[in-house]
């Protein structure tokens, strides 16, 4: 898979984490397709979400954290030294595996980042509408608009997360195991929603539940004790594994 | 023989539940007694007008106002101080010297004795900066005393607010301070509150400092700038009661003095517990 | 953009000074304490200083002995501590292990109000109560003793041992409780061979606490000990007027002029207090550490 078939806007080149001591990343190289869905899996502790945190630099809040290696978001090594990491997650979004809204309105919550980023009332205004069209939630809250985030069920908190993801406008979402608190409906709703994201974000999920990868991504990256070990189309991956430990995986034989 | 565990447990029992009782006892004969004492003097006139007669009669106004110049100008100064100072300790410092350092400071000062406080307001306020015996000396020396508890009790508050917070809001490009001020501080200030009024009842109190630092004997006045000198309840109180001719012609004076000093801190510590009260029911909704 | 990025690193920058208020704060205080402590020892020997035992500092020559004073409030804080410690200890076990959490949550508030009441007001009502009563009931020349003084810094210190103590006695993990009642031991053999063991500590901590809190207490012992400055014997020293380092501070800085050889001396006794309580300090802190080290929180 060539940079020639698919356009690509995320390309980490030998990437290494360590934290303290422990090499948790050992020589990533990865490029993820643009406007489709990447999914990362395998055994917990195999650095999945740690390679997630490095794509909009959140573990640049673990103290012990070091990092070798680049990663290019639109041709642009995001851990240069003059790089403002508040406008590289401006571009990369990121939902949480608890939904984690703030303490205020379900409408300040959203309102929250496009406000800080000096939008106007009415520009804020319409990027709140927007956002809830697009995270599918309007149906359930517009007549409560100024109701506290936390009256909403689980599910709809995930999907607010998500709204106040989108009203930044990124280009970019990651999503690190967004369903692993949600009942079936919930989650069913949510993938949904990213197969309809797909078409305008890229979209990188960490999901430790096989059958969901296999749902809802184009591509599927497997991770095992901090190496990459295959990644290609979903397809491929899990019809006509190329590693054993990877068959191994998806055919239920440790994870 | 077979028994005895449990008959001295009994025993044991018996034993924790009297010192407990003991305990509230003591609570309760002070605040009783005080109060009883101290009811007759309460009046409009006794905290409206100034004290007559060689202070054997007329109220305590000049003490009251005092001490409320006294809490406003000093809180003026530890408020920010202390919980600027809890945001840098829980949010940005990163373990190293300078947090080590900033910590043993508070330490230190948390447990120093108010008169030592009063001790050093004097050579610096007092002398050093000439700023004399007077009501900016006092409130100095008594903000000093009362950062480290403001800050405790601040980064306690922030300590309780969760980190996703802090991981969402800079999830969404947000910076560190604006993410500090917007969703991490209005989180933790119920918890801030409560530390802050606990001080003001401290500050309220605080006798042996002030007497060092600018407190007035009599002063048939209220204060008209920061560098006057002042009256305040406390001293009022000592003042009356251990010293001058007439200790026993004032005594239904010094009942009210300490019953206002009384009614002061126990509403304080009533504010700060329903403010506890009232946000952590709404946390466990 | 790096616009940002300085504005954020310019708030960080006053951050980190305004905290910094603190250290130059007690450095400001060590620097004068002692500084104008020292200049007692222009004119003055330290040796006198340390050994002379009496306290004559209007006298001439003056005399300023520092041992009637320390000994006067060592001799009221080992009373506070005495009658506190275990009156303190019970009623933390008791809050911690027996009282319904209800009762103890309604108890809470009277220990956070004997906490709060002024010194001022403690010393009002020792020297309108308890110093009379004294009087009578152990017919003394004075009720104004330092065991008046120890009764009422008693009374004050409870709430720091009290609620100190509670936090050991609660962070004993409950599994090791579980285990010492499964194996048929009643639940006070339990409080008092494991729970009380294993706070030990931290109760530690609490009772240095409770001597540091009573040992810098000025305006309660200035009202109800008399306020004599002689060495008191042990421990019949106890039943007579006493003078603490704190209350002599308080006493006489309102007489003195600034800059004489007594104004000095006041500060040197500040001084050596400020050493003590930075030494209880001390002393706690390392063993609370260790508890927590233990507790492995």
């Amino acid at each position: 898979m060539s940079k020639n078939e698919i356009n690509t806007n995320i390309n980490i080149k030998d990437l290494n984490l360590w934290y303290g001591e422990k090499h948790a990343l050992k020589d990533i190289s990865l490029d993820i397709p643009e406007k489709s869905v990447t999914a990362l899996i395998g055994p917990s502790g195999c650095g999945k979400s740690t390679f997630l945190r490095c794509l909009n630099r959140m573990n640049d809040l673990v103290k012990s954290c070091r990092i070798e290696g680049e990663v290019l978001v639109d041709d642009e090594n995001i851990y240069e030294k003059d790089v403002d990491v508040v406008d590289l997650r401006k571009k990369v979004g990121m939902v949480f595996q608890k939904p984690n809204p703030f303490p205020m309105s379900i409408y300040d919550n959203i309102a929250y980042g496009p406000k800080i980023h000096g939008c106007s009332k009415s520009e804020t205004n319409e990027r709140v509408h927007k956002a809830l069209n697009d995270a599918a939630l309007m149906g359930e809250v517009q007549d409560r608009l100024g109701d506290p985030a936390f009256s909403l069920s689980g599910g709809q908190q995930q999907r607010l997360c998500i709204a106040r993801a989108l009203a930044v406008k990124p280009e970019i979402l990651l999503f690190d195991e967004p369903c692993s608190a949600l009942d079936p409906i919930s989650t069913s709703k949510i993938e949904d929603l990213i197969l309809e994201l797909k078409k305008d974000y890229t979209i990188v999920i960490v999901t430790h539940n096989m059958q969901q990868a296999a749902r809802i991504s184009d591509h599927t990256a497997f991770f095992l004790l901090g190496e990459l070990i295959e990644f290609g189309r979903t397809k491929h991956i899990f019809e006509d594994p190329q590693v054993k430990s990877t068959e191994d995986y998806i055919t239920g034989r440790f994870g | 023989m077979f028994l005895r565990p449990k008959t001295s447990e009994k025993l044991a029992f018996a034993t924790l539940r009297l010192s407990m009782a003991l305990v509230l006892a003591f609570v309760s004969i002070i605040v009783i007694y005080i109060t009883v004492n101290g009811y007759s003097a309460l009046s409009l006139d006794f905290i409206t007008q100034m004290p007559m007669k060689r202070m054997t009669q007329g109220g305590i106004y000049p003490a009251i106002m005092g001490s409320l110049m006294l809490i406003g100008l000093s809180m003026a100064f530890a408020i920010p101080l202390g919980i600027l100072s809890a945001i840098y300790l829980n949010e940005y410092s990163t373990p190293g010297r300078a947090s080590w350092a900033i910590e043993m400071a508070i330490n230190n000062l948390a447990g120093t004795p108010s008169v030592v406080f009063g001790l050093f307001g004097l050579a610096l306020f007092v002398k050093y900066f000439g700023f004399g015996a007077s009501l900016l000396s006092a409130s100095l020396t008594l903000a000093l005393l009362i950062v480290p508890v403001i800050i405790r009790a601040s980064k306690e508050a922030l300590m309780t607010v969760p980190q996703e917070y802090r991981e969402a809001s800079l999830a969404l490009g947000v910076t560190k301070w604006q993410t500090t001020r917007k969703v991490i501080l209005p989180a933790a200030i119920p918890g801030m509150m409560t530390g802050i009024i606990l001080s003001i009842g401290r500050v309220a109190g605080e006798t042996a400092p002030i007497l060092l630092t600018g407190a007035a004997y009599f002063l048939p006045r209220i204060p008209d700038s920061v560098f006057s000198q002042f009256m305040a309840l406390p001293y009022h109180l000592f003042v009356l009661a251990t010293s001058g001719t007439s200790i026993a012609q004032t005594r239904p004076i010094q009942y009210g003095t300490a019953l206002i000093l009384l009614l002061i801190v126990v509403m304080m510590n009533s504010i700060a517990v329903l403010i506890r009260r009232h946000y952590r029911n709404k946390l466990n909704r | 953009m790096m616009h940002r990025k300085k504005k954020e690193k310019a708030i960080e920058s006053t951050l980190l000074m305004v905290s910094g208020v603190t250290v130059v704060a007690l450095f400001l205080l060590c620097f004068f304490l002692f500084r104008e402590g020292y200049l007692l020892f222009g004119d003055y020997s330290i040796i006198s200083f340390l050994t002379e035992t009496s306290w004559y500092p209007s006298s001439s020559p003056a005399k300023f002995g520092l041992l009637p004073l320390l000994t006067g409030s060592l001799i009221v804080t080992a009373g506070a501590i005495v009658l506190s410690v275990p009156l303190g200890l019970a009623s933390a076990i008791y809050i911690s292990e027996l009282a319904d959490p209800k009762i103890a949550q309604l108890i809470k508030p009277f220990v956070e109000i004997l906490a709060g009441i002024p010194s001022v007001v403690y010393g009002f009502f020792g020297l309108i109560v308890v110093v009379p009563l004294l009087q009578d009931l152990l017919d003394l020349p004075t009720g104004q003793t330092a065991l008046a003084g120890s009764i009422m810094l008693g009374m004050m210190a409870l709430p720091t041992i009290i609620s100190v103590s509670e936090d050991a006695i609660n962070s004993v993990p409950t599994a090791l409780k579980e285990g010492s009642l499964a194996l048929g031991s009643t639940k006070w053999q339990t409080i008092y061979r494991v729970v009380l063991p294993a706070a030990l500590s931290g109760i530690s901590a609490a009772v240095m606490l409770g001597i540091g809190r009573a040992i810098g207490e000025t305006m309660t012992v200035m009202m109800v000990t008399g306020n004599t400055a002689i060495i008191p014997g042990i421990p019949e020293g106890l039943f007579d007027p006493v003078r603490t380092m704190t209350a002599t501070i308080a006493l006489e800085m309102g007489e003195v002029p600034q800059g004489s050889e007594h104004f000095h001396a006041l500060f040197a006794v500040g001084a050596v207090l400020f050493l003590i309580t930075f030494m209880i300090n001390l002393i706690a802190d390392s063993v609370k550490k260790k508890y927590r080290l233990q507790e492995g929180v």
